[in-house]
């Protein structure tokens, strides 16, 4: 691919006290692919995500995200540029129903101050009417979530609460969507639901998806490319198929699974 | 699902009073309002004045606390920061009335906003004692400040004009104070209707993840804050006029945690629940007083162990709303509400 990378992430390490959680890792997401990272528990790829986020700070490194450099942005202007997260362990607003954790995904797209808030006159009114007809159409409608729009999301099973939490992540209106083991803990329907939403995603709303998976079914079936980190390096990248056969990969991951 | 009042459009949907039984009931509560004052003496009069005014403050603190989650035990000194501009502005400068109510909330929401500026580095217990620490040294200014505030004598204030006409009964404040009251509660649920209070509640929920949700943490801290003592200095303005005289006494670290006390059994976060809890904050003392009144005579010895009662009362019914019902009254006007939309078919 000819096109410059839309996430760039150039050699970051990161360190908790003495322990060293990654090192210098680095590697290049083309816009428009599914990227996968693997690795086994406590390998880092979370950490990874939380960089890219900006939930961390890398100490050395620096990441790009279109282009421009991003090492130092906040995370809500990291976020209101394009980065969508969603998360190992389910992180929505309890407090709140699925529509509104929904609309709270787009909020860096909405213009609403305190004043007009508490007025709700004109420009106020419009653009909730606006986003609730958006949310409905563009999100909720694409995700199967109508019926449960209303509840309380902890009252919803688990399944569901993932798929609310992608949802989430869609009204962000994303560029690169980061998720984080999102068939974690799902049964077989859930999973294959959930794979087929992030290949919807990826075809028709050109979103570049990276994707931490434990599950190598759903890994093979619909990442263009992976990424094998342990003990905080990067240990291989390459198609499914590349990976799969890598001698450092078998030893390293797949080996210690299956043995 | 209900299928009771099925919404035709997301507009609909959306609206604050969404069904016709609804904005019945709201228009009969707004008449009985109305017709309120022409049918009790001033002594009830006065109570609904005040209730109108803790509610408006409680409502405030409910933005803060029980929406965006920041604890805060100063709330009175705010009530107290927006009732000292207006007596100052009035006694000192001549302002009006219609003048001296922004000009309180503004200022209560200035140092609103310097009080919540810890909050970038601060949470919870933290946030809390610097909230305390301002309680503290505003009584401390109020009190001593002599040459502005009048030291422990306070001021004493003229009653408010309205368009030359002098609002000086409870009756005519009572025109003031009760519409003043619904506009702020409207604001607050707007508030809750858009973005702004989404984030909050995200940020109570979970802070973390509003960041990365693209909140600005600190910059809606501050809104909070900004919001909350706003709606203090109103109500801090409005008990000035109707008292007609501010002294440090109004506002003391009791009167915070009353305010607390009211969001707390009225439910947190809700609109409704700092209604409700306002209006039992202010009535329940008033009834142990007068239940107390019947045994005057007695013998004073059982009087002086009578009295303390009153606070112990007080103490044991939140405590037995934490405990019990957490979400406060509010919560259980929901179920009552719920049980009569079936009533009268069980279910
Ligand atoms: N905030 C933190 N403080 C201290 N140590 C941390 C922190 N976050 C992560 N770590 C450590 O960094 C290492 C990598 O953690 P990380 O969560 O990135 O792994 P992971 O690859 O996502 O694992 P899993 O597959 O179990 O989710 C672990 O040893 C973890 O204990
Ligand atoms: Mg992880």
């Amino acid at each position: 691919m000819a096109t410059q990378p839309i996430l760039s992430v150039e050699g970051i390490s990161l360190s908790f006290g003495g322990l060293k959680v990654l090192s210098e890792v680095s590697f290049q997401v083309n816009p428009g692919e599914i990227f996968a990272i693997i690795g086994p528990n406590g390998a880092g790829k979370t950490s990874i995500l939380n960089c890219i986020g900006g939930f961390y700070r890398p100490s050395a490194g620096r990441i790009f995200f279109g282009g421009e450099d991003i090492t130092r942005t906040s995370p809500d202007r990291r976020a209101a540029r394009g980065l969508a997260r969603t998360f190992q362990n389910i992180a929505l607003f309890r407090g709140m129903t699925v529509l509104d954790n929904i609309k709270l995904g787009a909020h860096a797209h909405l213009r609403t101050g305190l004043l007009s808030a508490l007025m709700y006159w004109g420009p106020a009114h419009r653009e909730e009417m606006a986003l609730r007809e958006r949310v409905e159409h563009e999100v909720i409608d694409f995700l199967e979530i109508e019926p449960i729009r209303k509840q309380a999301v902890g009252s919803l099973a688990y399944g569901l609460q993932k798929r609310v939490e992608l949802a989430r992540a869609l009204a962000m209106e994303p560029k690169v969507l980061l998720m984080d083991e999102p068939v974690a803990g799902m049964n077989a329907e859930e999973t294959e639901d959930m794979a087929r939403f992030v290949l919807d995603i990826k075809e028709e709303r050109d979103v570049t998806i990276v994707l931490i998976e434990h599950d190598m079914n759903v890994i093979m079936d619909i990442s263009d490319r992976v990424m094998v980190v342990n003990f905080g390096q990067k240990i291989a990248e390459g198609t499914p198929d590349e990976v799969q056969h890598h001698p450092e990969v078998i030893k390293a991951y797949l080996g210690e699974k299956k043995g | 699902m209900r299928m009771g009042d099925f919404k035709q459009t997301y507009a609909a949907d959306e609206a604050v009073f969404r069904s016709g039984t609804v904005r019945f009931w709201l228009v009969v509560l707004l008449l009985a309002l109305a017709a309120f004052p022409f049918m009790v003496g001033p002594y009830l009069l006065y109570m609904a004045n005040l209730t109108g005014v803790a509610i408006i403050a409680a409502v405030g603190l409910n933005i803060l606390t029980g929406a965006a989650g920041q604890i805060s035990l100063g709330h009175a000194a705010f009530v107290g920061i927006g009732a000292y501009t207006s007596a100052i502005l009035t006694t000192k400068l001549g302002l009006p009335f219609l003048v001296c109510l922004p000009l309180s909330g503004l200022s209560a929401a200035f140092f609103g906003i310097i009080v919540g500026a810890p909050s970038m580095r601060m949470k919870g217990l933290y946030l809390c004692i610097a909230t305390l620490a301002a309680q503290v040294i505003f009584d401390f200014i109020f009190v001593h400040w002599t040459s502005v505030t009048g030291g422990i004598r306070g001021i004493n204030v003229p009653s408010a004009e309205l368009f030359g006409y002098k609002l000086d009964t409870e009756f005519k404040m009572y025109f003031v104070t009760i519409p003043i009251m619904i506009a702020a509660i409207t604001a607050a649920r707007n508030l809750f209707r858009t973005r702004v209070g989404r984030a909050f509640i995200a940020i109570r929920d979970r802070d973390i993840s509003a960041e990365l949700m693209g909140i600005n943490l600190f910059q809606y801290k501050l809104y909070a804050f900004a919001a909350s003592s706003f709606y203090a200095g109103v109500a801090g303005c409005l008990q000035v006029y109707l008292l007609r005289i501010v002294t440090p006494e109004h506002f003391p670290l009791h009167e915070s945690i009353r305010y607390l006390a009211m969001i707390i059994v009225g439910g947190l976060g809700s609109v409704l629940g700092s209604i409700f809890g306002a209006i039992f904050m202010t009535m329940v003392p008033e009834a142990l007083q007068s239940g107390l009144a019947m045994f005057q005579g007695m013998d004073d010895k059982l009087m002086s162990y009578l009295f303390p009662l009153q606070t112990v009362v007080f103490g044991l019914l939140i405590v037995a709303f934490l405990v019990f019902e957490p979400h406060g009254l509010a919560e259980m006007w929901r179920r009552v509400k719920n049980y009569f939309r079936l009533w009268p078919f069980e279910h």
